[in-house]
């Protein structure tokens, strides 16, 4: 299957040779900072999530009520309701203080998860670049098959071989990304490997792992990290997707998809239950996807 | 082109080989094997004499090598087993089941491509205008929406505030009419339509922008002819082509996709059945389904990759 059969929701790769001029030119004086600096829609979007992660880690001396406490008094209280800034769910629990702490699973579960699966598709798709034969065809047939599952059918595979946790859902959601990280990652290697200073390191008698380590990775490490940060909302996505069909954060533990899920039996009593949780995701995936465009624009200014 | 056809038919073999040998192992990796699975569905107590007989009648204490011959030859033939949970064939209800999620995938992409081609376009022709800032704020939204979100948003509207919709299901009880069943084909298709709808306009868009600079544009325009001319007869054909692989793409996305939106409208669809079939711990009808879906997945991406060298010389000959 060709390049283009890359799950299209995947973020879109920065190219190599971009990065590596802007870099070349501007390392000491930092211009693609100065030009994200000058995104204001990025800037606002970091901003969103920097309070968002201050409120996550700050969960647990923050005057909010114990998110999994319930109230048989004051169910579906309505938003900005004295005491319940964000209302009360079906059993009563502090919506807001739900969402915070919920920030910090859906946070940590997109950084987490993009990390894990650019690490897994760096190591495999500098193996399977840099030796090729039979160490490219093992891993190149492998990331076909998780590419015949299209994008959420595959986590929900995991998660049905694993049982359903938050465990299993972050280590389905790795999984998804990785076979997108090994063809990004094979690819750089793949033209990097003719080059004159792999052939000299080579020729002075460097073994591989020092070649994978010192001379390729630090090559492409650059580009992979931007596109992966522009991957952490698609993934905060599917796992929302996840967990709202019960198949990661289980109850009662305060998770935005799993809220969502919970809230669905009386829709129309209290909309609101399900209401807030989505428009958490919403901003949060939107922040993600909006501040990666803005770092790819910032280090890629021909993509305009 | 016959070469090529040829080519990446025997490229998909071994894929659709290791697709099944995955597939086949879901149910020896999940935990519980699966004949205490048939056993505990009858939830009476078991002995080890019970368990060996189940075990020989389901033909579970053959070599796995031998069970998945079997398996595989079954499907080859449309057998897929018998459900744990329904204890009926599996064939004929992945059949109904396919058949939903088709219908719904199709309106979904009734619904995106008009919406995700014209939104593109228009919003590349009016470039920078308030219009296209406006088109490109809803491309970025439609992407970061939750689908279930928008599934329930749409629900709470158009179900329950306006009443002008059905909130579930294909069709009414005791109605079939097409005019019943569009009605509630219609906020399924949008839910599941609206993020490849934002997918393809974004793509759409930016393919637009690039053609509008070359060269061959400004020569039709300096030639004299009118801007919507070279608009229609020059730049569209040529954006067609990226934007049908993305259009290919989605498509397999809406299958994945409709899973959410199945649980959200209890559209009895493959996604339906497979969630189900997890909870209920259904491993035959779990695997039945991911086959098929993976299987048709695979089948959309050749016949995307053939389309796209069909169409663009460069691929073919490349």
């Amino acid at each position: 299957m060709s390049e283009a059969s890359v799950s299209a929701t995947a973020p879109a790769a920065i190219s190599l040779a971009a990065v590596s001029d802007a870099r070349a030119k501007g390392a000491k004086n930092r211009t693609w900072y100065r030009r994200l600096q000058r995104d204001k829609v990025a800037m606002a979007a970091l901003i969103v999530l920097l309070i968002l992660v201050v409120l996550a880690l700050l969960a647990p001396i923050l005057p909010l009520s114990d998110p999994i406490k319930t109230d048989p008094r004051a169910k579906n209280t309505g938003l900005w309701t004295d005491g319940h800034w964000l209302g009360t769910d079906q059993v009563g629990r502090d919506i807001l203080s739900r969402i915070i702490w919920g920030a910090r699973t859906t946070l940590m579960l997109g950084v987490v998860a993009a990390l894990a699966s650019t690490v897994l598709g760096l190591i495999f798709g500098l193996l399977a670049g840099y030796f090729g034969g039979w160490v490219d065809t093992i891993v190149m047939r492998v990331v076909d098959v998780m590419l015949a599952f299209p994008s959420i059918l595959f986590a929900i595979v995991v998660v049905a071989i694993l049982g359903p946790s938050l465990q299993n859902a972050l280590l389905a959601i790795a999984l998804l990304g990785v076979p997108f990280y090994v063809r990004l990652v094979r690819a750089e290697v793949l033209t990097l490997r003719t080059s004159d200073f792999v052939t000299a390191a080579r020729t002075i008698g460097a073994p591989s792992s020092r070649i994978l380590v010192r001379h390729l990775l630090p090559n492409i490490i650059a580009p992979i990290i931007v596109t992966s940060s522009i991957h952490i909302g698609t993934l905060i996505l599917e796992a929302g997707g996840l967990s709202f069909l019960g198949l990661g954060a289980q109850p009662p533990s305060p998770e935005w998809g799993a809220m969502v899920a919970s809230g669905r039996n009386q829709l129309l009593l209290a909309p609101h239950v399900v209401l807030v949780p989505s428009v958490a995701i919403f901003i949060v995936v939107l922040a993600f996807n909006l501040l990666g465009d803005g770092l790819r624009d910032a280090l890629d200014p021909k993509s305009h | 082109m016959t070469a090529l056809i040829l080519k990446r038919l025997a490229q998909m073999i071994p894929v659709l080989i290791l697709t099944t040998i995955f597939v086949f192992g879901m149910l020896h990796l999940a935990p519980g094997d699966p004949v205490s699975l048939v056993l505990n569905a009858d939830a009476k107590a078991y002995t080890q004499e019970d368990f060996d007989r189940v075990a020989h009648e389901l033909g579970m204490d053959r070599p796995l090598p031998v069970q998945y011959l079997d398996w595989i030859g079954g499907v080859v033939q449309g057998d897929f087993g018998t459900s744990i949970f329904m204890r009926r064939d599996i064939g004929p209800i992945l059949l109904d089941r396919l058949e939903a999620t088709s219908i719904l995938a199709l309106g979904a992409l009734i619904f995106a491509l008009p919406i995700g081609i014209g939104g593109g376009i228009l919003s590349a022709l009016w470039r920078g205008s308030v219009w296209d800032k406006l088109i490109n704020a809803v491309i970025v939204g439609g992407i970061a929406f939750p689908t279930f979100a928008m599934g329930l948003f749409l629900i709470v509207l158009f179900g329950v505030e306006w009443k002008l919709l059905p909130v579930g299901g294909m069709t009414s009880f005791g109605d079939g009419s097409l005019v019943d069943r569009v009605r509630h084909l219609i906020m399924p298709a949008i839910s599941l339509g609206v993020g490849p709808a934002a997918i393809i306009a974004r793509l759409t868009r930016s393919s637009m922008l690039e053609v509008l600079s070359q060269d061959y544009i400004r020569t039709a325009r300096a030639k004299g002819l009118k801007y919507g001319t070279v608009v229609r007869r020059h730049a569209f054909r040529n954006v067609l082509v990226p934007v049908m692989t993305v259009v290919g793409l989605q498509v397999g996305y809406l299958l994945g996709g409709a899973v959410l939106v199945e649980i959200v409208f209890s559209w009895p669809g493959m996604g339906e059945l497979i969630v189900e079939g997890i909870q209920q711990r259904d491993f035959p009808v779990v695997q039945a389904g991911v086959l098929v879906i993976a299987v048709i997945f695979i089948l959309i991406n050749l016949i995307v990759d053939l389309i796209y060298a069909l169409v663009d010389p460069r691929v073919r000959f490349g």
